[in-house]
């Protein structure tokens, strides 16, 4: 019996690896020599840069302290850690053989020139509504980037995720690939708005939540995740913003980091509102548009305003007095004052992740950027402490029920300190300062 | 309350919401730490607490229960400076000085947990400090003496 099963089953896994195999392979695009910069127009170039802000592209295909689009950013995922690519145009290293087919190619189904499969933390599910227009735009303005030669580290993944192909049958189950359709019933910022923020912007990458395959759950758009160890607040109608988002707050809030009824930008969010500063005020103001109508048209009131039932006899309470209220109570409008806790959308938030880095690491001052800061409290707070206090802040500023977990939230905040120093220094500043000494 | 400053327990006679530099400068006569904005912000205040550097006027004592709080004076003196504050006098790198109690704490604290950083290390860390008068590459090279990155002969004749 088993001599005749076992055939069949070697035949059964022949065809099924043959089909998957087909399924998976993409043909690699020629090499071509690198176009010359001047062959490109300067005003798609400018509008390139200012699409690659949108899409955030610096933040992931940087590592700290390196050379702008050189990747090499250990992105942590929970599958692993997966190594951004160097998208300068060095042709060896970089993207410099490529041709905009394969650099739409690439954008749009998530595959490279040679035709591997790239891992989904490129978030081409998004990428795949990017228009013609746009990905030429980007691709002049990466073109005419300075070429770095950096070779891309190899992910650190556990065998099976090692193998490429087995990507194809997750694109197949998650990737929707097409352009962005028009919403007829609304008008054009927002349409507008809704290309860039669900397609370039990939908003939602962070913003909602994934299943186990980490793909995002399209039904749950908007509903909050997690980005780097940082929460991802909620940005549909579930969005624990005490105070609800309009599209006018949302818009000086992408464009300045911070908004005053609302909090201020750090983590991951930090970099994606400096790079929003730099872009024209028309793309903000469409993806706070669009975005406002994601959190749906509550009432130009806050929710709720909760100061009162907080006891003065916790322990937190007399931490918070010493230690917080000089500016957070002060009435100093921000940037100069503390925001207002009981409008912040930390102390409201579904766990104490954030508040926590917030207090431990301070938001240190960013160059050239007038926004607020806060010296952090690390060294100054142990953990026993810090736990009191957030105990405190979450009973006076919300009302919400005290946060569960608090302690894995500290200890996970004070492992993970330096994220809270994402932006990475301009590429000239080292090599100015060399030449001042 | 009882603090413990420079390997010293002292009875303080102060609010457990009074901050610690206040204590320091007014209980104490440890005048190294100086009050420059009260808000954090600009690293005058710096002391270290356990290891860490902390600003002095946003730490009220009710949190240093059981902590050890070190000064510039407790490095050491005029007479006897500790490597740190010697590396501070050969730059030369106090012009008001003002902010040199601070960024000499806030060094220590760096280079007790990455006795030798690098440039950029030694400028992230010294970060939340200001000097107005700009000396700030002298306090940079202050911290790679001391840190054994810098000989007297790189850092010799006049600059």
């Amino acid at each position: 019996m088993l001599r005749r099963i076992v055939p069949i089953l070697i035949v059964i896994v022949v065809v099924a690896g043959g089909a998957a195999a087909a399924l998976a392979w993409r043909p690699a695009i020629d090499p071509v020599r690198r176009p010359a910069a001047a062959s490109f127009d300067p005003a798609l170039v400018k509008r390139g840069g200012e699409l690659a802000a949108i899409g955030n592209c610096t933040t992931c295909h940087t590592a700290p302290g390196g050379r702008a689009f050189a990747g090499g950013l250990g992105v942590i995922t929970p599958f692993g850690a997966i190594y951004s690519t160097n998208i300068t145009p060095d042709e060896q290293t970089g993207i410099g053989a490529w041709s905009e087919d394969a650099f739409r190619r690439a954008l749009r189904q998530g595959v490279d020139r040679a035709g591997r499969h790239l891992y989904p933390a490129f978030p081409y599910e998004h990428f795949t509504l990017v228009s013609d227009f746009d990905i030429k735009a980007l691709y002049a303005f990466l073109m005419t980037r300075e070429a770095v030669a950096a070779t891309t580290p190899a992910n650190k993944l556990p065998f099976p995720l090692t193998l490429r192909p087995l990507l194809a049958g997750w694109k197949l189950l998650f990737l929707r690939t097409g352009p962005y359709r028009i919403d007829g019933n609304q008008n054009t910022e927002w349409n507008s708005g809704a290309y860039l923020a669900n397609g370039l912007a990939h908003c939602g990458a962070c913003h909602t939540p994934r299943n186990a395959l980490g793909a995002e759950g399209k039904d749950r758009a908007f509903a909050g995740g997690d980005a780097e160890g940082w929460t991802a607040y909620a940005l549909d109608a579930n969005s624990p913003a005490p105070m609800p988002w309009n599209a006018a707050a949302l818009a000086f809030y992408l464009h300045n980091g911070w908004q005053r009824d609302h909090g201020v930008a750090r983590g991951p969010m930090s970099e994606v509102t400096e790079n929003l500063s730099t872009v024209p005020a028309s793309d903000v103001q469409a993806i706070a548009t669009y975005m406002a109508s994601v959190a749906g048209s509550p009432p130009d009131r806050r929710r709720s305003k909760k100061t009162g039932n907080a006891d003065d006899r916790m322990p937190g309470a007399a931490i918070y007095a010493a230690a917080c209220a000089t500016c957070h109570d002060a009435g100093r409008p921000p940037p100069y004052g503390g925001i207002d806790l009981a409008l912040s959308t930390g102390p409201s938030g579904p766990n104490a992740r954030n508040v926590s880095d917030v207090i431990l690491w301070g938001l240190p001052a960013q160059d050239e950027q007038r926004r607020p800061i806060m010296p952090g409290f690390a060294g100054t707070l142990n953990d026993r402490q810090l736990a009191d206090l957030l105990a405190y802040v979450r009973a006076r500023f919300s009302d919400k029920p005290a946060w569960t977990d608090v302690d894995k939230d500290i200890r996970e905040a004070r492992a993970g300190g330096s994220r809270i120093y994402p932006a990475p220094s301009p590429p000239s500043a080292p090599a100015l300062e060399e030449a001042r000494q | 309350m009882k603090l413990n400053v420079n390997g010293r327990d002292h009875d303080v006679d102060a609010e457990p919401d009074t901050p610690l530099l206040y204590v320091l400068r007014d209980h104490l006569e440890l005048n190294g730490a100086k009050f420059g904005c009260g808000l954090g912000q600009c690293g005058a205040c710096t002391v270290m607490v356990d290891d860490e550097a902390v600003f002095s006027c946003l730490a009220p004592i009710l949190l240093l229960d059981g902590r050890r709080v070190t000064t510039v004076e407790g490095l050491g003196s005029a007479d006897n400076p500790n490597p740190l504050q010697k590396a501070f006098i050969d730059e030369q790198a106090a012009q008001c000085g003002y902010c040199i109690a601070g960024m000499i704490m806030r060094a220590q604290a760096l280079l007790k947990r990455n006795p030798s950083p690098s440039r950029e290390e030694i400028r992230a860390a010294l970060q939340p400090n200001l000097c107005r008068c700009g000396t700030h590459m002298r306090i940079l090279r202050a911290v790679e003496r001391a840190a054994g990155r810098r000989t007297a002969e790189v850092t010799g004749g006049a600059r």
